[in-house]
């Protein structure tokens, strides 16, 4: 079909150009591309955020709900983070159940906010044992452009930044009060278009790549999760170099996070 | 946010006939319409109306999957209206329930009404609705984005699909019910209007309402819908604009 035949057209076009030290859209090999938060976007949910990077749009909320603690952990909360990498979002998107790309934006979503300890799961606890919160983070891609692990982590960490349990709609306590979140950690994506190695890929650039990195960092210098995904292959100086670099682009994204509450 | 237990059952209509949200009986939420929302869908379309926010977007003519549904006389119209986990107060358990899927079912034959669809045989229109956030009469927001979202993406149709819910609120026929309204009114009918020929493509009713009251109902509806299309065609006009948009100054 026209299809292969026009990715193959890109894809050649993309190397060839990254061996000229360009890139499609002009940006250099460290840029992002024009990122923008807008926490509350969905007042239905206790927090929420759309996110762009781009072209590639994401909206996250959270639900937060009494629940049972798990019985090996009885004092502690119950975090579920869940992308929906839903048909209207891109051609190449299909309807049924999760393909292994959305489970894989998903886990790495949620590693990154487990290892960072972004929400003190004690703290959700109400009854040791019996009662505690369950904090749902669902993220549904809009408008898929590239970059989703980055626009997508994100968008959750700014929507739990942004959230409040509603303790009083579930006769929990007197009152509704912020959720308390402790670290914020940010996933910075490379991929590898023959030897350079650029940030923020577009889809034609993922599509391209030869071999994609994600480092996820944190406030307080830790590295809290890395996936390396798609065919291709990173030194381990190809790594270390990428780290230094995830590290600077969090502190930007970070920012964003945080921004002004809704 | 509901009270989780507790169902008292509010006033819905004050004593000089205004409701909840101050509006008269036939006054619409209100209604803005981005046509071209997405980047990768071939047309697309983002509806706020009242509290709701939905987007739609529309595929194709594609090639057809699976493939057993490709049709040698005409396209398919596969229509998936969704929502988001977090869009209605208690979270939805993520993906196609029974409602989704008839909701998916009754906005694709809608859509059938109204498309060419044998200018493209064996290919696929795939429309996508998705609910980000939930304030009564989704499917009607659905029918409006996915149909602005099918002229973006150049498909052609009879008409554009306004579509609108009348409702019963304390005994009264009201225009365009919200969350409260449809919670604790005594009727809902949803409806969608093919403009140029006034027939509807698109009717549901549950609840209790006499004859009387179903023809004022319809009448109420099809005066909504008109006003709506005028909206619809308003963001069609406003994405395809050439140069400066007519009141502007040059």
């Amino acid at each position: 079909m026209s299809e292969e035949v026009d990715a193959e057209i890109r894809t050649t076009h993309v190397l060839d150009l990254a061996a000229e030290g360009k890139r499609l859209d002009g940006r250099g090999p460290d840029e992002y591309r024009r990122i923008t938060v807008e926490p509350g976007f969905v007042v239905t949910a206790d927090g929420s955020a759309l996110v762009r990077i781009g072209d590639t749009a994401v909206v996250a909320g959270i639900k937060l709900e009494p629940g049972k603690p798990f019985a090996d952990t009885p004092n502690a909360g119950v975090l579920t983070t869940n992308a929906e990498l839903i048909p209207l979002s891109s051609p190449t998107f299909e309807p049924g159940p999760p393909q292994p790309g959305a489970i894989e934006v998903s886990r790495v979503v949620d590693r990154a906010i487990r290892a960072a300890e972004t929400i003190d799961l004690t703290r959700l606890c109400v009854t040791p044992g019996e009662k505690t919160w369950v904090c749902y983070t669902d993220i549904h891609v809009i408008d898929h452009s590239g970059n989703l692990i980055d626009a997508s982590l994100l968008a959750a960490v700014t929507a739990l930044a942004h959230a409040t349990v509603p303790a009083k709609r579930f006769g929990v306590a007197e009152s509704d009060y912020p959720l308390e979140v402790q670290h914020v950690p940010i996933e910075c994506t490379f991929v590898r278009l023959g030897d350079t190695i650029v940030v923020d890929p577009t889809f034609d650039e993922e599509r391209a790549a030869q071999g994609r990195l994600t480092v996820a960092t944190d406030e307080t210098g830790r590295i809290v999760a890395m996936q390396k995904g798609l065919v291709g292959a990173f030194s381990p100086d190809d790594v270390k170099e990428t780290v230094r670099r995830a590290f600077r682009h969090g502190d930007t994204l970070r920012e964003l996070a945080r921004g002004a509450p809704p | 946010m509901g009270n989780v237990g507790a169902k008292e059952v509010p006033v819905l209509l004050s004593p000089e006939g205004l409701r909840i949200d101050g509006r008269r009986l036939d006054e619409l939420r209100a209604l803005r319409i981005q046509a071209g929302a997405l980047h990768q869908a071939d047309g697309s379309a983002f509806v706020e109306w009242g509290a709701n926010k939905v987007v739609a977007a529309v595929y194709g003519p594609r090639e057809v999957h699976p493939r057993h549904l490709q049709q040698n006389n005409k396209a398919v119209i596969q229509c998936r209206y969704n929502m988001a986990a977090f869009s209605v107060d208690e979270r939805k358990r993520p993906g196609l329930d029974r409602r989704s899927q008839e909701i998916s079912k009754v906005i694709g034959e809608a859509f059938e009404s109204v498309v060419f669809a044998e200018e493209f045989p064996r290919t696929s229109i795939d429309i996508y609705i998705e609910v980000l956030q939930a304030n009564a009469g989704t499917r009607c927001a659905g029918l409006v984005a996915a149909s602005v979202a099918l002229a973006d993406a150049g498909i052609p149709m009879v008409d554009l699909l306004p579509a609108v819910a009348v409702g019963k609120i304390g005994g009264a026929i009201a225009l365009d019910l919200k969350k409260e309204e449809d919670n604790f009114g005594e009727a809902d009918l949803p409806m969608a209007l093919v403009p140029q020929s006034g027939r509807l493509v698109l009717l549901q009713m549950e609840g209790h309402m006499t004859e009387e009251e179903l023809a004022r109902s319809l009448d109420l509806g099809v005066r909504g819908c008109r006003e709506i299309y005028e909206k619809m065609k308003q963001a069609l006009r406003e994405r395809y604009a050439v140069g400066p948009v007519a009141g502007a100054s040059a």
